[in-house]
C-alpha cells in the first residue's frame, strides 16, 4: 500500500518577521534613511528643545535685537531680540504638537467612516461619501481659517480645526481598501469560518489596510504642517509670542533684504523637515507595499 | 535528415531577488529539427518558461542570462544579439503565443490593427496586403466574419478567441518557429480542443516548427514529436514521443507520470511524489531530484548527473546515475 | 429506514444583475448527500459550479429553493445561529494564499477558526493548532511562519487543516487543486480521501478536471450554464455518459497515450459556452449539439431520470 508520504518541514521557524524584512527594504532607500533621522533628530527636539533652547521663546532683548548670526545668537536674532535658534527649537515643539495631534484627530475620524462605510455599504455608504465629497469641495484651508476665527488661535482650536477638516483622504482611501476586500477570498474564508462583521473588521480587513494608512499619516503629517504655517501666514496661526515656524516665516518677509538671516534659517529647518517627512513617507510605500 | 532549426547550449539564467539570487535554468540544452514539434514539460519553478523567456530576451525584472548559446537557423545566437536585433527575429523569424491572451493584447487597439502592427513594422507587407492577409488570417484562425471582427476591442472576444487572435498574430509573418508558452491552460477543456487542433493544422499546412511549454502531459503527449522534461533548471530527459510514453527512464518522469489523475483511475491507488521542489540560491552541485527521488544514493549527492543519451540507436537521452537499477525495476 | 441526509438542496436558483441584466447563474439544482459520501460538480466555466457550492454553505443567497443541512434549513436561521451552524460546515479555497490573511501567521489563521467560535483557552488551541498540523501533513515547527513563506501545496494543507478546526461535518472543496503543481495535487487529494474516511465527512467537490473528479467522486453532476444536464453515480456517468456534453467533455480530455499511435485525433466541437447573460432558448446546449433537433431549441428539456440514481436532462431520453 502505498502512503502518501508528507515531508514538508523543510521551511525552518524563521525568525525574519514582515516588519523585518520590511525595515530591509527600508534601508535600501538612502534619502528615506535620511529623512527618518531628520524626523528623529525632530522628534527629539521636540521633547528636550525647552530643557536644551539656550534661551525662553519670552526673552526679548531689545538691546540685541536685529543682529546678524554671532557666537551668543548663532542663528541671529528678530527685531524684538528673541534668539532665533531657541525661537525654532521651541517652534519644533508646537509644530509636533499640532501636526501630529491634528493629523491624528483626521486619521481617526477617516479611519472610522472609512471602514464603516466600505463595510455596511448601502445608505451608510452613500451619507459618507456625500460627506467625503463636500468635504472635497469645500477649500479646506477657509473652513480652517472660519474655524480658528470662531474657535480663536491656541494650540487646542488650531489642532482641532486643521484635524476635522482633513479626514475626507483617508475615509476616501480607506474606504476604496475595504471595498475591494469585502469581496475577497480572504474575507469570504472568515465569513465560512463564522466570524462576525466586527471580527473581519478587526482581525482580517483593518491590520490589511494598516499598511497603506501608516503610508498615508506619513504623507499628511508634512501636509499639516504646511497648512499650520499658511494659516499663520495671513494672522491666524499660533498667537504670538508662542513661536512657529509659520510666524516667523510670516514675519521675515517683511525684512527680507535688511535681515536675510531671519527668513534662511526658519525656512531651511522648515523645508528640509517637509521633505523629510516625505522621504519618509515614500520610504514607508515602497517598504510596506513592495509591490505597489 | 531534415535541418536543425534550433540549437540551444548550456543555457543559465539567475534572478535577483533582494539579498538572494535564484538559479532558475542551470544549463539547458536542446535542439529542434525543422517541422519538429517539441514539448518542453515541467512543474512550476522548473524553469521551462523562462529557459523561453531568456532566448527571446523576455525575461522580467532581475533575470540574466549567465551563459549559454541559442543559435537559430544555423547563422545567429539568439543570446548575443542586441534587443534590436531580436526584435526583428521575434515575430518575424519567430512567432509566440502566451497563457493569457487577455494581458498580451493591448486593450485599447482594435484587434485588425494588432494583426496588421506586425505585418508593417517588420516590413512584411503594404498595408493594403496587410489588411488583406489579416482578413484571410481571421478566417484561417477560425474567427467568423473576419471583417465585422476586425473592428472589436479584445475585451468584445472571448477567451477562446482572444487565444485565437494571439495565434493569429503569431503566424502573421510566416514564422519558421512558433513558441507556445501554455497557450491552453487558461481555458477550459472543450476550447483546449479546439485551439489545439488548430495549431496543429497551421503547423502541418506550413511546416512550422513548435516548441511547446506545458505542465499538462495529456497536452504534451497528444501534441508533440518530442518531448523533454525539466526539473530544477535542469533537462532530467529528453525522448522522442514513442521513446516517452513506452519507457521513460528517469525516476521524476516516471514518478509524475504516475501521479497523473485520468478518467479511468478510479480504484487505482495513487502514487504521490514525496516533498516538493526546492528554489535554489545556489548553482546545483548535485541531482536536483535527490531529496525527492526513490533511487538515490551518495553519487546522486556528490555529482550532478549529465544529460547523456541513453543508447545509439534511439533519441534518448537522460540525467541519471541509476539507470540500471531504473530499468531493472520497471522490468 | 433511511438516515437523514448531511444536505438536501431543493429547487436553489440564483441569479445575479450585471449592468442591469440578469446573469442566471444556477438554476434549479437538486439534490441530496449522505455523510462520507462526495458529489463531484463538473462543468466548464460560466457553468455555475462555484456560485452553486457556496450557495450550499450560504456563502450567497439562493434566490429560490432551499438548503438544508443536517435537517435544518439555512434560509432560516438568523445571522447567529448561521455563525454557529458554520462549525459544521466549511469551505476549501481554489487558492489558498488569497484565502489566507496576510497579516497572520499560519497557526494563528487555524487557532482564529476557535477563537471566533471563543472555543478553549489559548494554550488550548495551540494544542488543537499543532495537532490539526501534524494530520495535515504540516511540521508544527512552522506554525509562526507568514502564509507568503510556504509553497502553494503547504499552504493549501494549512486551509485545510483551517477548515478541519471545528469539526465539520460538510466541506465544499471549490477547485481546491487547480493551482497546485501535478506531484503536489496527488498529496492533496490523498489527503483529503483519507480524512473523509477517518471523519466520515461529507464532500461537495468542485473541478473541472474530470479525472479527478472520477477518483473522488461518489456522485456526479454535469453543470452547463447553470443547469444540471446529467446526475450520476461516478461509474455510471464514465462508463455510461448519456448527455451529448457529457460525451464531449469525457472525449476532451486529453490523456496520455499507450503508444505513439494510440494518440488522440484532435477534432474538436464547434463554438462556446455562450455568455450566461444571453442563454440560447431551447436546450442551453443546443447550438454546439450534434444532434439538437428543433425541439431542442424551442423547449428546455426536463431532468429525467433514465435508469436508477441516473438523470439526464435531454430530448433524446424523453
Amino acid at each position: 500500500m502505498a502512503v502518501v508520504m508528507t515531508n514538508v518541514a523543510a521551511t525552518k521557524r524563521k525568525k525574519r518577521s514582515q516588519w523585518g524584512l520590511a525595515f530591509r527594504r527600508y534601508r535600501r532607500n538612502k534619502l528615506a534613511v535620511f529623512g527618518l533621522i531628520w524626523v528623529a533628530l525632530f522628534l527629539l527636539i521636540g521633547v528636550i528643545g525647552p530643557y536644551i533652547a539656550p534661551y525662553n521663546y519670552q526673552t526679548a532683548n531689545f538691546l540685541a535685537a536685529n543682529s546678524p548670526p554671532s557666537l551668543a545668537h548663532i542663528f541671529g536674532t528678530d527685531n524684538l531680540g528673541h534668539d532665533m535658534f531657541s525661537e525654532i527649537i521651541w517652534s519644533v515643539q508646537n509644530a509636533l504638537e499640532i501636526a501630529f495631534g491634528a493629523t491624528l484627530v483626521s486619521f481617526l475620524i477617516g479611519i472610522v467612516l472609512g471602514m464603516w462605510a466600505g463595510l455596511r455599504g448601502g445608505l451608510a455608504d452613500l451619507i459618507i461619501m456625500r460627506l467625503v465629497d463636500s468635504m472635497f469641495a469645500i477649500p479646506t484651508y477657509f473652513l480652517d481659517l472660519i474655524l480658528v476665527v470662531s474657535f480663536g488661535r491656541g494650540m487646542g482650536p488650531i489642532l482641532l480645526a486643521i484635524g476635522i477638516t482633513g479626514w475626507a483622504s483617508y475615509a476616501r482611501l480607506i474606504r476604496s481598501q475595504v471595498l475591494s476586500m469585502r469581496n475577497s477570498d480572504m474575507v469570504e474564508a472568515a465569513r465560512s469560518l463564522g466570524a462576525s462583521q466586527t471580527q473581519i473588521a478587526w482581525r482580517y480587513v483593518l491590520p490589511n489596510v494598516m499598511n497603506s494608512m501608516v503610508v498615508a499619516l506619513a504623507f499628511g503629517i508634512p501636509g499639516d504642517l504646511t497648512v499650520m504655517a499658511g494659516l499663520s501666514v495671513v494672522g491666524m496661526g499660533l498667537r504670538p509670542p508662542l513661536p512657529s515656524f509659520g510666524n516667523m516665516l510670516a514675519q521675515s518677509g517683511v525684512n527680507v533684504l535688511g535681515y536675510p538671516w531671519l527668513m534662511y534659517f526658519p525656512a531651511i529647518v522648515f523645508a528640509i523637515t517637509l521633505l523629510s517627512f516625505l522621504f519618509v513617507a515614500d520610504g514607508l510605500q515602497e517598504a510596506l507595499n513592495p509591490k505597489g | 535528415m531534415t535541418q536543425e532549426l534550433l540549437r540551444v547550449t548550456d543555457l543559465k539564467t539567475e534572478f535577483q531577488r533582494g539579498d538572494e539570487k535564484v538559479y532558475t535554468v542551470n544549463g539547458v540544452s536542446f535542439s529542434l529539427r525543422e517541422g519538429e514539434t517539441l514539448g518542453i514539460v515541467g512543474e512550476s519553478g522548473s524553469g521551462k518558461s523562462v529557459t523561453v523567456h531568456s532566448m527571446l530576451g523576455l525575461l522580467q525584472g532581475a533575470g540574466k542570462v549567465s551563459s549559454g548559446q541559442a543559435i537559430f537557423q544555423n547563422r545567429v545566437d539568439l543570446l548575443q544579439l542586441r534587443r534590436k536585433q531580436l526584435e526583428d527575429i521575434r515575430g518575424r523569424d519567430i512567432g509566440v503565443i502566451f497563457q493569457d491572451p487577455m494581458t498580451s493584447l493591448n486593450p485599447t487597439m482594435r484587434i485588425g490593427n494588432q494583426i496588421m502592427e506586425g505585418m508593417l513594422t517588420h516590413q512584411y507587407a503594404s498595408r493594403k496586403k496587410a489588411f488583406e492577409r489579416t482578413l484571410d488570417l481571421l478566417h484561417e484562425v477560425g474567427i467568423p466574419e473576419p471583417k465585422a471582427r476586425f473592428r472589436n476591442f479584445p475585451f468584445e472576444f472571448s477567451g477562446g478567441m482572444r487565444q485565437r487572435v494571439m495565434i493569429a498574430m503569431a503566424i502573421a509573418c510566416e514564422p519558421q518557429l512558433l513558441i507556445a508558452d501554455e497557450p491552453t491552460t487558461a481555458l477550459d477543456v472543450t476550447v483546449q480542443m479546439q485551439i489545439l487542433a488548430l495549431m496543429q493544422k497551421l503547423k502541418q499546412d506550413r511546416k512550422m516548427s513548435v516548441l511547446m511549454i506545458t505542465h499538462d502531459f495529456g497536452v504534451a503527449t497528444n501534441f508533440c514529436d518530442r518531448i523533454l522534461v525539466m526539473y530544477g533548471g535542469k533537462v532530467m530527459e529528453a525522448a522522442s514521443l514513442d521513446t516517452f510514453i513506452r519507457r521513460p527512464l528517469h525516476p521524476y518522469t516516471i514518478a509524475l507520470k504516475s501521479s497523473i489523475i485520468e478518467v479511468g483511475d478510479r480504484h487505482k491507488k495513487l502514487q504521490a511524489i514525496p516533498g516538493m521542489a526546492k528554489v535554489w540560491n545556489a548553482p546545483p552541485h548535485h541531482c536536483p531530484f535527490y531529496e525527492r527521488c526513490t533511487f538515490a544514493t551518495q553519487q546522486c549527492l556528490k555529482e550532478v548527473p549529465e544529460l547523456t543519451q541513453v543508447d545509439d540507436q534511439e533519441d534518448h537521452w537522460l540525467a541519471c546515475h541509476h539507470v540500471e537499477e531504473v530499468l531493472k525495476s520497471v522490468g | 429506514m433511511s438516515v437523514e441526509p448531511l444536505i438536501v438542496a431543493e429547487s436553489i436558483s440564483k441569479n445575479f444583475r450585471v449592468s442591469r441584466r440578469t446573469l442566471r447563474a444556477v438554476q434549479r439544482v437538486s439534490f441530496s448527500l449522505q455523510a462520507g459520501e462526495t458529489l463531484g460538480l463538473v462543468g466548464e466555466s460560466g457553468s455555475g459550479k462555484s456560485t452553486l457550492g457556496r450557495l450550499c454553505l450560504r456563502l450567497l443567497e439562493a434566490d429560490e429553493g432551499s438548503v438544508r443541512v443536517g435537517g435544518q434549513d439555512l434560509a432560516k436561521l438568523s445571522p447567529k445561529a448561521l455563525r454557529e451552524k458554520r462549525k459544521e460546515m466549511q469551505f476549501v479555497f481554489q487558492d489558498p494564499m488569497a484565502s489566507l490573511n496576510p497579516r497572520m501567521t499560519v497557526g494563528k489563521a487555524v487557532s482564529d477558526a476557535l477563537r471566533i467560535h471563543g472555543i478553549g483557552t489559548k494554550q488550548e488551541r495551540l494544542n488543537r493548532v499543532e495537532e490539526l498540523f501534524t494530520r495535515v501533513g504540516l511540521s508544527p515547527e512552522i506554525i509562526d511562519v507568514f502564509p507568503f513563506e510556504l509553497s502553494g501545496g503547504q499552504q493549501q494543507r494549512v486551509g485545510i487543516a483551517r477548515a478541519l478546526a471545528l469539526r465539520p461535518k460538510l466541506i465544499v472543496c471549490d477547485e481546491p487543486i487547480s493551482a497546485l503543481d501535478v506531484s503536489i495535487q496527488v498529496q492533496i487529494i490523498e489527503l483529503l480521501r483519507d480524512l473523509q474516511k477517518e471523519m466520515n465527512l461529507g464532500y461537495i467537490f468542485i473541478s473541472h478536471n474530470l479525472g479527478v473528479v472520477q477518483y473522488l467522486s461518489d456522485y456526479v453532476m454535469v453543470l452547463y450554464l447553470g443547469e444540471v444536464v446529467e446526475y450520476a453515480s461516478a461509474d455510471d456517468l464514465f462508463e455510461h455518459p448519456s448527455h451529448p456534453y457529457t460525451k464531449v467533455l469525457i472525449e476532451s480530455i486529453l490523456s496520455v497515450p499507450s503508444s505513439d499511435a494510440g494518440r488522440r485525433e484532435l477534432i474538436a466541437i464547434p463554438g462556446e459556452v455562450p455568455s450566461p447573460l444571453s442563454p440560447p432558448s431551447g436546450c442551453p446546449f443546443h447550438p454546439r449539439c450534434k444532434e439538437a433537433t428543433d425541439h431542442c431549441r424551442q423547449e428546455k428539456p426536463l431532468l429525467r431520470e433514465i435508469a436508477s440514481r441516473h438523470q439526464v436532462s435531454c430530448h433524446l431520453y424523453a
